[in-house]
């Protein structure tokens, strides 16, 4: 197994289940701190495989004629990061923006840093060691003028791609400079002086995106946009059940289909298949409708495996009694089961999530290419490390003789982290002697073989005093693990699940518990924008507007109230593992003072209060996750039919610094949308151990004519003594609860299983004189 | 033999009439602006005009383009000057991107039907085709934009 696994999956704790290659690396990198404290754990940036790298004759390079090329080392999946990571480093290299090309990096962390581009992390990470890296660029430079000019470097300084010689008015343009600025040593980190956030030109302000032109006009290239001379196109039948593998084939008639040139079978990699492929029946062909035609005409018996018997249905009701019986216990504080027994008023409530699929508009799709002992692949992927990592082992090379270049990617949304398409395409290559292979995942494929949001119920009771004041807090969560795709299944999340949403809840209620229920993986479980913080924000922030109804409060006074005062609330205290996000929670500590500054700017912003006519209502949730700070209102109408549209959201984010704000609205503006399809359509269902459904009318996703007509993104200021919180996912969880809330307000029904659908509609015709 | 026009220049076809224009486009010609997203005209991702309407390549057989002219993002202004793309630009529309030149046809031949379009009009026109970044927001304030530049 790879080391990606101990960083993407684990920080500690899980290692027991990992092979020996991964505990090798980890050992190693904390092998060094140990000498140094017998107890030091790495956080942040620094626990991350390979760390960063801040090293500008790594990611900077400068042409005669002036033209500064930057490196993106973190994969663009429309969250901006192209356009970001690079302005932070033109920035303190006192680039001219107009002037700087990017180039995309592949593969290669020993080199470029941890190129994981997942967990909101990218600017969080690397905004220190880009901003580093451009100030050593920039001081290069500098060293290089005040040589030719004979002068000493402290008389010269950097300005809109130049050097200036203040006291002689002498000027050397950045090209002129190039040469000789790669020749001097590159400067100390510790010696740089960073600028002043005072004096950023681009950082904090609105950047167009790099990539604009390119994608207007047909140019931009994605994982599926990759030629090759000689390229083969291939598709793929992939067992139906996880686990499950081929009986029998009969590519008689599929030979016969015209272009089609191989039928080859893939083993797959039984559970926990970890990044590897499941296996299945290729067809390779002249063209990808051919292939298409020629899986059609297979004839495959298929074995089933341990997950036959799947049936979703069966499976939440299983995850509902699970959740009504005692859990591990994950955090305790007080006495529950005393200050629940004493309890005024007593409340429970169960909410499901079904599984989701991430349906990113571009299927998952490969290209490979053997040369020799060398392999190149051309992909969109979010994790190109371990897509070198895992064609290396598959095809038994060294990891050094495996190229991935990252192409953009047409969506993400961490389906992409998991580089099972690129180690088809590899196979599928050395089965036509080297030759060019593309693996194009149909729709179809990626929504019946896909790596699923995990399914799950959670159960919250809670007991309030006489005076409403909630005195008890009891949440059960039930789901299957993420754990489950990498290592024996524990039946019980990992602390990284645990940590988002759950068990880091932030309310003043003195009598807490927090449990884990079994439940067993039966498909491959999967990281899906914003994990496991979908479920856990809609279950509390909606419980919490329950409590408001129950007690004839208003909800934002009751989401306060829960909240408590302004304070850091530390979870070590009371659990063995706080994850923090890979944080270190003195930097990160939870801050309800920032979580109430939200919930108040979003209420004062969107008009918390306002009159509304009758069908109409307000919901509003909060939630801390990828260490930022949301909060959500939804006006909703719902028509008699049951029909509801949403006529505007207001969002208010404080993720502290930030580099583009535009980017931040285009992202929460989009987790609207996301949290809207999840709420409202989206499901994967399972009968026989097979997903029910298939394409993009079975399996939906909202559409404009649904979309909210407004979303106001309010953002807090950037502050830069405030460290930085992520972005991509944090937008997506309050939106189920906000919305479902607003139902609520709007028609007194009360929403705990998603997605929404039809439950309306049922509503309306029930309630109808 | 099938003969049609793509982009103002001529090409001939001589295999599986049934074959969907998106993957003569793509595979064939090498244009691959226009993008595969569902195969069966739920998403939009592979719009092209036809004659100068919409349609969905990925059920659009090259028979039935026979002797017909195909336009597609590369060919809608090669230098990418139409009044949509640059409104796309100027809204900051795109997040991934790889729906936009689908959301992109798809609006400019709606342009050509609908001068000045509300929200309504908007939705009704664009709700085949998905964006799953839901850059939605953003195309309706694009296509207004567009109607009124154009």
């Amino acid at each position: 197994m790879s080391r990606i696994i101990i960083e993407n999956v684990s920080r500690r704790g899980f290692l027991a289940g990992v092979a020996s290659a991964g505990g090798l690396v980890l050992a190693a990198q904390i092998l060094p701190l140990r000498a140094l404290a017998q107890n030091a754990k790495k956080f942040g940036a620094d626990a991350m495989p390979h760390g960063t790298v801040n090293d500008p004759r790594v990611f900077v390079s400068i042409a005669g004629d002036g033209t500064v090329t930057i490196v993106c080392h973190r994969s663009e999946m429309g969250q901006g990061v192209r356009t970001g990571i690079p302005l932070i480093v033109a920035e303190e290299l006192e680039a001219d923006w107009t002037r700087v090309k990017i180039a995309q990096a592949p593969g290669d962390e020993a080199k470029y840093g941890n190129q994981d581009t997942d967990g909101s992390r990218s600017t969080r990470h690397f905004m220190k060691p880009m901003r580093e890296c451009g100030a050593a660029a920039r001081t290069m430079l500098e060293a290089a003028a005040a040589k030719r000019w004979g002068v000493d470097p402290a008389e010269v300084e950097a300005q809109n791609h130049e050097v200036l010689h203040k006291a002689s008015g002498r000027k050397l343009g950045y090209g002129e400079l190039a040469a000789d600025a790669a020749a001097m040593p590159v400067p100390a980190t510790d010696s740089l002086k960073l600028k002043d956030p005072s004096q950023f030109r681009y950082i904090g302000k609105d950047t167009p995106i790099v990539d604009g032109f390119d994608i207007t006009t047909g140019r931009a290239m994605y994982g599926t946009d990759t030629r090759l001379p000689g390229m083969k196109y291939a598709v793929i039948a992939r067992p139906p059940v996880y686990g499950g593998k081929v009986k029998s084939v009969d590519s008689a008639e599929a030979m016969k289909i015209a272009g089609v040139e191989k039928v080859v079978q893939i083993e797959g990699e039984p559970p926990p298949s970890v990044f590897m492929p499941v296996g299945g029946v290729a067809v390779i062909a002249t063209n990808t409708w051919s292939a298409i035609r020629g899986r059609e005409a297979l004839k495959i018996e298929w074995e089933d495996g341990p997950n036959r018997a799947y049936d979703s249905k069966a499976y939440a009701q299983q995850m509902r009694e699970t959740a009504r019986r005692p859990g591990k216990v994950v955090r305790k504080e007080g006495e529950f089961d005393a200050a629940f027994a004493r309890a005024a008023t007593k409340l429970e409530a169960e909410y499901y999530v079904p599984h989701l699929a991430h349906a990113t508009m571009e299927p998952p799709c490969a290209t490979a290419r053997i040369q020799g002992d060398k392999c190149e692949v051309w992909t969109s992927v979010q994790s190109p490390q371990a897509a070198r990592d895992f064609v290396a082992k598959r095809l038994g090379l060294p990891p050094g003789n495996v190229t991935v270049n990252v192409t953009l990617l047409g969506g993400g949304f961490g389906r992409k982290s998991k580089p099972d398409f690129a180690v088809e395409a590899a196979i599928l290559s050395r089965e036509m002697g080297g030759a060019p292979v593309k693996v194009m995942w149909t729709r179809e494929d990626d929504i019946h073989n896909g790596v699923y949001h995990a399914v799950s119920v959670e159960r919250i009771e809670a007991g309030l005093d006489a005076g409403g004041k909630p005195i008890a807090w009891r949440h059960r969560s039930v789901q299957p693990s993420i754990g489950s795709l990498f290592g024996p299944d524990s039946k019980h999340q990992l602390a990284l699940e645990h940590g988002m949403g759950l068990a880091d809840v932030p309310f003043d209620v003195a009598n807490l518990q927090i449990e884990d229920g079994e439940a067993a993986a039966m498909t491959r479980i999967g990281w899906f924008r914003s994990v496991s913080n979908i479920q856990r924000a809609f279950a509390i922030q909606s419980f919490v507007a329950e409590i408001a109804a129950a007690t004839g409060r208003d909800q934002k006074e009751a989401l306060l109230a829960m909240i408590g005062p302004a304070r850091i609330v530390d979870p070590r205290k009371s659990m063995s593992d706080f994850w923090d996000y890979g944080e270190n929670p003195d930097i990160y500590p939870i801050d309800t003072g920032r979580l109430r500054r939200v919930v108040e700017l979003v209420a004062e912003r969107g008009d918390w209060g306002r009159k509304l006519p009758p069908g109409r209502g307000l919901g509003i949730a909060a939630h801390r996750s990828f260490v930022s700070y949301i909060a959500t209102v939804v006006e909703v109408e719902v028509d008699d039919t049951g029909e509801f549209t949403i006529p505007r959201v207001d969002i208010a984010i404080d993720c502290g610094a930030f580099v583009n704000p535009d980017r931040i609205r285009s992202q929460l503006e989009g987790a609207v949308v996301m949290g809207l399809s999840l709420a409202k359509k989206s499901e994967i269902t399972y009968k026989d151990g097979r997903v029910e459904q298939g394409n993009f009318d079975d399996y939906e996703v909202a559409r404009i004519d649904e979309a909210p007509r407004e979303t106001r993104v309010h953002i807090v200021p950037a502050d830069f003594s405030v460290p930085l919180g992520g972005v991509g996912e944090p937008g997506v969880p309050p939106f189920a609860p906000a919305l479902a809330n607003a139902i609520f307000a709007a028609t007194g029904k009360r929403i705990r299983n998603l997605p929404i659908r039809d439950q309306l509609m049922a509503q309306a015709s029930g309630t109808t004189k | 033999m099938i003969k049609l026009r793509v982009n103002g220049r001529e090409h001939s076809f001589n295999a599986d009439p049934e074959m969907p224009l998106l993957w003569y486009l793509r595979d064939e010609l090498g244009l691959t602006g226009t993008k595969f997203g569902c195969g069966v005209a739920q998403c939009g991702a592979c719009t092209v005009h036809l004659d100068g309407d919409a349609v969905r390549s990925c059920i659009t057989t090259m028979g039935e383009a026979d002797g017909r002219a195909v336009t597609t993002i590369e060919g809608l202004d090669p230098e990418g000057e139409h009044p949509v793309q640059k409104a796309w630009r100027d809204a900051g529309v795109p997040q991934c991107g790889y729906c936009q030149a689908g959301q992109i046809m798809q609006a400019a031949a709606f342009l050509q039907q609908t001068k000045n379009p509300g929200d309504d009009d908007i939705d009704a026109a664009m709700a085949g085709n998905i964006c799953r970044c839901g850059t939605y927001q953003r195309i309706r304030a694009a296509i207004k934009a567009a109607a009124k530049g154009a």
